[in-house]
């Protein structure tokens, strides 16, 4: 278990949080310039601050230089030394596994280079892998994924997903993208301006409509996990949630692996009665287990369905029209298509 | 060959040799330390040593001069002391003269250092500190490998001055044959002698060309450097 517990005033911004995180993957989420990089360089020693606790499984580590933390950094810009060949980069602070690490990154062809030839999402790997070989207790990522296009995203995303489940230590991971916290993340840390707005299990967080004004409209949106079935031929592959049943477009994982499918809040449609004839996939009944209206036309509705919470944004007008209120049993309809295949993993 | 010279202008050439190799050899380490003061330090005075370090560039070298005469003269408090710990004497000696050219070429040097350690990205130091290196290890393997083309071009510019400085080394230790008398000494000493311009033509030929050679070396070890980087 790591414990954090940093403050710094800077000119027109202060930041105070304090927050725990178990070995894992925890998401530090914010908007830019809510104070993310500031807290994890504090972690990492790397930030001068007016309090900093941090602890690792009781053992006091905010009175120890940077160098002497035993942390795993990768920065955003992957900060690799352009003066040494990639081996050399990966061995500068260890060896600790090295050809495991080696080989599950996909950096066996590129040890001879210098970083100066290396792509964008290359650079991230071995900034990654030279992270790893120092055998670090903890694990501080830094938006690693937002100085790269779509494509690079695509091709390092699966590499961080492989490290996540075969590590046992904390990582921290500081992101403004939804969609890479939910794929990550098992537990989340919200922070606005520079505080602890909201944290806890990343479904349970997701699924609060309190959560929404702090998430952001576009990225709200419940997580579910489940048990893939199988693929129909129509290219459609069922995945079997505590909610119900879901179809979901293309071919996800084998069948019976484990998986989990963020459904963007604004994409749910309510319905009082169970709907016939209509084009949408997924219909899964669900109750109201709470109403937050926002300051705009939308309200944030919490759905308990099955064993699962999900999060529909409706207008106001909608809510009213159909008389929602707490415990009124609904249907949730979801598109198969608007759950875009990066939301699933 | 060894008449296109004469034995006094060899003399001079070798003198010269000897104070820039040494003046630049032994002031580097503090050329580098006051670079990376400058160019990484937080502390008070910083700007007071800034104006320091540059004074020479500025001042008058006879004033430098003056100064050096002042205080490592054989009376003056850092000559006496130089004297009585290590046994150096700077007064009319060729030690004085490459203390004079180390002085000279000092702002020089460091200048082109602090360039070099401004252009690193202290992000890369910091991932370092990261791995578990610390202070002293990064300096070893990030910086100065990384400053090294600039740390070659602050000593190739302070040896180049070292082999031409004049005002303040004749101020401090004179112009005596053999002992202080340096190439640009030498030189002047030769156009104030009938008939002596063309033995003067010939030794500015030699601290051209060694000039030119100077560079030449400089740039070739920082386009290695560069070529090996970008591979």
């Amino acid at each position: 278990m790591l414990k954090v517990s940093v403050a710094k005033s800077f000119e027109g911004f202060s930041l105070d949080a304090a927050f725990e995180a178990p070995a894992g993957v925890t998401a530090i989420f914010g908007p830019s310039g809510s104070g993310k990089t500031s807290i994890i360089r504090a972690v990492a020693g790397l930030l001068d601050c007016d309090r900093a606790e941090i602890s690792l499984d009781g053992y006091v580590l905010s009175a120890l230089p940077p160098h002497k933390r035993n942390m795993g950094y990768v920065f955003q810009d992957a900060r690799l030394f352009p003066h040494m060949t990639v081996l050399k980069n990966l061995r500068y602070g260890g060896t600790h596994d090295e050809e495991a690490v080696i080989a599950v990154l996909g950096l066996g062809a590129l040890l001879e280079r210098y970083p100066a030839s290396l792509s964008g999402g290359e650079k991230q790997r071995v900034a990654l892998g030279r992270a790893l070989m120092s055998a670090p207790k903890v694990l501080l990522l830094d938006e690693p994924l937002s100085a790269l296009d779509g494509p690079r995203k695509t091709e390092v995303l699966p590499y961080l997903e492989a490290l996540r489940d075969q590590t046992s230590i904390p990582i921290l991971y500081v992101s403004h993208d939804m969609g890479e916290v939910a794929r990550m993340a098992s537990r989340i840390v919200v922070i606005d301006q520079g505080k602890v707005a909201l944290s806890g299990e990343v479904q349970d967080v997701l699924a609060d409509p309190a959560a929404v004004p702090f998430v952001g409209l576009g990225a709200a949106g419940a997580v579910l996990t489940g048990r893939v079935v199988g693929l129909a031929d129509d290219g459609l592959t069922k995945i079997e949630t505590g909610a119900g049943a879901l179809w979901v477009p293309g071919a996800v994982g084998r069948t019976g692996s484990h998986a989990r499918v963020r459904i963007p809040a604004q994409d749910v449609i309510l319905s009082r009665s169970a709907p016939k004839d209509m084009s949408a996939l997924n219909v899964l009944s669900a109750k109201i287990t709470a109403l937050e209206h926002g300051k705009g036309p939308g309200v944030a509705v919490a759905l308990q369905a099955g064993d699962a919470r999900l999060l529909a944004r409706i207008t106001k007008r909608s809510c009213e029209t159909m008389k929602l209120k707490d415990g009124d049993q609904v249907f949730a309809i979801l598109k198969a298509t608007a759950i875009a295949p990066s939301d699933i993993s | 060959m060894t008449d296109w010279l004469g034995p006094a202008e060899w003399t001079a050439l070798w003198l010269s040799l000897k104070v820039a190799f040494w003046a630049t050899l032994l002031s580097l380490p503090f050329g580098f330390a006051a670079a990376y003061a400058l160019a990484r330090g937080n502390f008070f005075g910083r700007q007071a040593l800034n104006v320091l370090v540059h004074l020479p560039l500025v001042m008058p070298p006879v004033v430098t001069g003056y100064l050096l005469l002042l205080g490592f003269g054989r009376s003056g408090p850092l000559g006496e002391l130089f004297e009585n710990l290590f046994g150096v004497i700077f007064a009319f000696r060729w030690t004085g003269a490459a203390l004079a050219a180390a002085i000279m070429g000092f702002p020089l040097m460091v200048r082109a250092i602090r360039l070099s350690l401004e252009a690193i990205d202290t992000g890369i130091e910091e991932a370092a500190a990261t791995l578990g290196s610390s202070k002293w290890k990064v300096l070893r393997t990030i910086t100065l490998p990384l400053a090294w083309p600039g740390i070659l071009a602050g000593a190739i510019l302070g040896f180049a001055k070292g082999m031409g400085e004049f005002g303040a080394t004749i101020t401090f230790v004179s112009n005596i044959p053999g002992q202080t008398q340096t190439l640009a000494l030498s030189i002047d000493t030769l156009l104030e002698i009938p008939g002596g311009e063309p033995l003067a033509l010939r030794l500015a030929f030699v601290s051209i060309a060694i000039a030119a050679c100077a560079l030449i070396v400089s740039e070739v070890l920082a386009q290695r450097v560069i070529k090996r980087r970008a591979l």
